[in-house]
């Protein structure tokens, strides 16, 4: 017992934060989902059971909503990691001074408020004479309408390639240069050291990455909210989060579902551990994980 | 396997913006040599060493394999294996995977990749542990599995920077011996860096001496011990260095303050003394001397005297050596002293 004093207090202080702000209200959750609170209900909620999950599993559109939302966070994320990857390439190999104020261009995105980043997008693709993509393309259309994924999905793209852009190319430059050289002597062109040395080297970051990113994708709405609102039509765009944003706390009746909305949080949280889970196996975690070196 | 090629070096310089790693660097390394580079850190030493691999290009000058002038090529078109201090090995990869890495590049049929990946791993001993990651293994199996990456293409020039540097004083020895073998027996022409003179006078057939990005002597190590070229040779080869001595030549006699040496056939002019600490005796016989430290080494030991006002270092047998504080005697042998004139260059004896 008195070996393992030590290690418990040093890992006291991490452990009760994480008790106190994840453990907690997940566990906050599962137990709201089972009641039917709500501002009607407020002062004397009830069990209702699975009945949350009941109607969720009975919403009509709930095939549609599943789709959108894989479509959204899989192309989504698809684009944030290439892209972050290959600016993160392209950054590396061009002389310093070149590189970083390109790469600082793409924080912009990330720095501007998202309500003002998404004026900007309305504003490109709205018609003629307002729309720049319309000018461009001599087609005057209101681009939100004819293609609402590609702008969700670049939308998001722009602000979120910087992240992977960013770990990926601090990665890059933590590689030693010798093994560059070797390679280079060892008979490796260019693209035979990214493909081979770099990024079997980069495993890790595009783990970190690729893991960070779908659970934030799964549960952030902003854009998608601010951008087309779910739309065009009916639910065109919306995503799970957005769909529990809009059912539980922003409906027609002015009556929030806490639990309803408990409910739809806490399947998201349920998927999102499935799909970490997932990722862990197909990266091989324990192959990536190297032992401490610090020895107790 | 192949005979290694020749490598010429003609006039090569290397600037990074103002300042000059190499100047006008010429030397010819005659094929299946092995020739050290030997130099303080940032002596250009390594920076030759890139340019021979390909890594960086010249400012000006060329580099030549025999006769063909490769200066213009990329790395992977010059035919060279290369050791790193670091090693380099892939992370990511097991040793097989490693020292077969080149060979995939080359698109070698995969049997064949096999064979000799295996053949190659065999010659270094390490054929049992082909399966394991570089952290996996010990630094001198990483060392050996860096040696096989760079002979398993059988290169026509073998670079070595700093390959036993990062190793364990018992195991640099004996990987200093296999190196010369392998090297040897390849017929490969090699050239290794190295900061260590006692690695370079041990291992190479002759030893080119760097310092502030210029060559200073390039000669086999028996000569550059016997003949240093100037006095920042006489001081970088040998251990402990040679004591150097500023004074006056007069003909007839070396003076230095209080210091008088009756020297027939001196020169003359100002300029620098230098004798061997191995040269010194400590006797009955010489100049009146004081003791200030005694260093033990085991079969000698470092004696570093005052003899008037000037501190030399004499290494005497381990039990013939003194007291500290007492007074002893310095016996100047006339066979074995170096003459340097006032800029450092070797003026005699001839």
């Amino acid at each position: 017992m008195r070996r393992y004093l030590t290690p418990l207090l040093f890992l006291s202080p991490a452990s009760a934060l994480i008790l106190l702000f994840f453990f907690t209200p997940v566990v906050a959750t599962l137990l709201l989902s089972f009641t039917d609170l709500s501002t009607t209900t407020f002062r004397h909620p009830s069990w209702v059971g699975l009945a949350n999950y009941q109607d969720l599993l009975t919403d009509p559109f709930l095939k549609k909503i599943l789709a959108n939302t894989a479509k959204y966070v899989g192309l989504t994320l698809a684009f944030n990691v290439g892209m972050g990857l290959l600016l993160a390439l392209l950054t590396s190999l061009v002389p310093e001074n070149w590189g970083d104020p390109f790469r600082a261009l793409w924080l912009l995105p990330r720095i501007l408020p998202p309500v003002v980043y998404v004026f900007i997008w309305q504003g490109l693709l709205a018609e003629a004479p307002m729309g720049l993509v319309s000018d461009l393309l001599g087609v005057s259309k209101n681009w939100l309408v004819e293609a609402p994924w590609t702008a969700v999905i670049l939308a998001n793209g722009f602000v979120g390639a910087s992240f992977g852009m960013l770990i990926f190319t601090s990665a890059i430059r933590a590689i030693p240069r010798e093994l560059f050289y070797a390679a280079a002597v060892d008979g490796a062109t260019t693209g035979q050291t990214i493909r081979r040395v770099v990024i079997p080297m980069l495993a890790w970051p595009i783990l970190f990455v690729t893991a960070y990113q779908t659970l934030s994708l799964l549960t952030s709405f902003e854009y998608i909210l601010l951008l087309t609102d779910g739309g065009p039509g009916f639910y065109g765009t919306e995503v799970w989060s957005l769909h529990a944003y809009h059912l539980a706390l922003s409906n027609y009746f002015g009556n929030v579902e806490f639990g309803l909305g408990a409910a739809m949080a806490a399947v998201l949280v349920v998927i999102g551990v499935i799909v970490s889970l997932f990722y862990l196996k197909i990266f091989n975690f324990r192959a990536l994980v190297t032992e401490p070196k610090i020895e107790v | 396997m192949t005979k290694g090629t020749g490598v010429r070096l003609e006039r090569l310089t290397k600037r990074f913006g103002r300042v000059v790693a190499v100047r006008e660097l010429s030397l010819e390394v005659a094929p299946g040599e092995l020739v050290a580079f030997l130099g303080p850190s940032g002596c250009g030493k390594t920076t030759t060493l890139l340019m021979i691999a390909g890594i960086y290009r010249p400012t000006a000058g060329h580099v030549y394999f025999g006769d063909r002038r490769v200066d213009p090529l990329h790395p992977r078109d010059r035919d060279v294996g290369m050791v790193f201090q670091s090693y380099a090995l892939y992370p990511h990869l097991n040793l097989f995977e490693n020292i077969a890495f080149p060979l995939r590049l080359k698109r070698v049929p995969a049997d064949q990749v096999r064979r000799r990946v295996r053949e190659t791993a065999e010659l270094l001993g390490i054929g049992g542990i082909l399966e394991r990651r570089p952290a996996q293994v010990s630094g001198g199996q990483q060392q050996r599995a860096a040696l096989a990456r760079a002979l398993v293409k059988e290169p026509q020039v073998l670079l070595l920077d700093e390959p036993l540097s990062n190793l364990d004083a018992q195991i640099r020895l004996s990987a200093r011996a296999e190196i010369r073998r392998l090297q040897r027996e390849l017929g490969v022409t090699a050239i290794l860096v190295t900061h260590d003179q006692a690695e370079a006078l041990a291992m190479a057939d002759r030893v080119a001496v760097f310092s502030m990005g210029e060559l200073q002597q390039y000669a086999p190590p028996d000569e550059l011990y016997h003949r240093p070229k100037n006095t920042f040779v006489a001081g970088f080869v040998g251990s402990p260095p040679m004591n150097l001595i500023e004074g006056e030549f007069t003909g007839d006699g070396f003076r230095a303050g209080g210091l008088r040496l009756a020297l027939p056939k001196a020169p003359t002019g100002r300029g620098w003394l230098g004798v061997r600490p191995e040269h010194l005796g400590l006797g009955p016989e010489g100049l009146p001397a004081r003791v200030l430290v005694v260093e033990p080494l085991g079969r000698e030991a470092i004696v570093i005297v005052e003899l008037s006002g000037h501190r030399l270092q004499v290494l005497v047998p381990e039990d013939e050596k003194p007291a500290p504080d007492a007074e002893v005697r310095i016996a100047f042998p006339t066979g074995a002293l170096h003459y340097f004139d006032a800029k450092g260059r070797r003026i005699g004896p001839e």
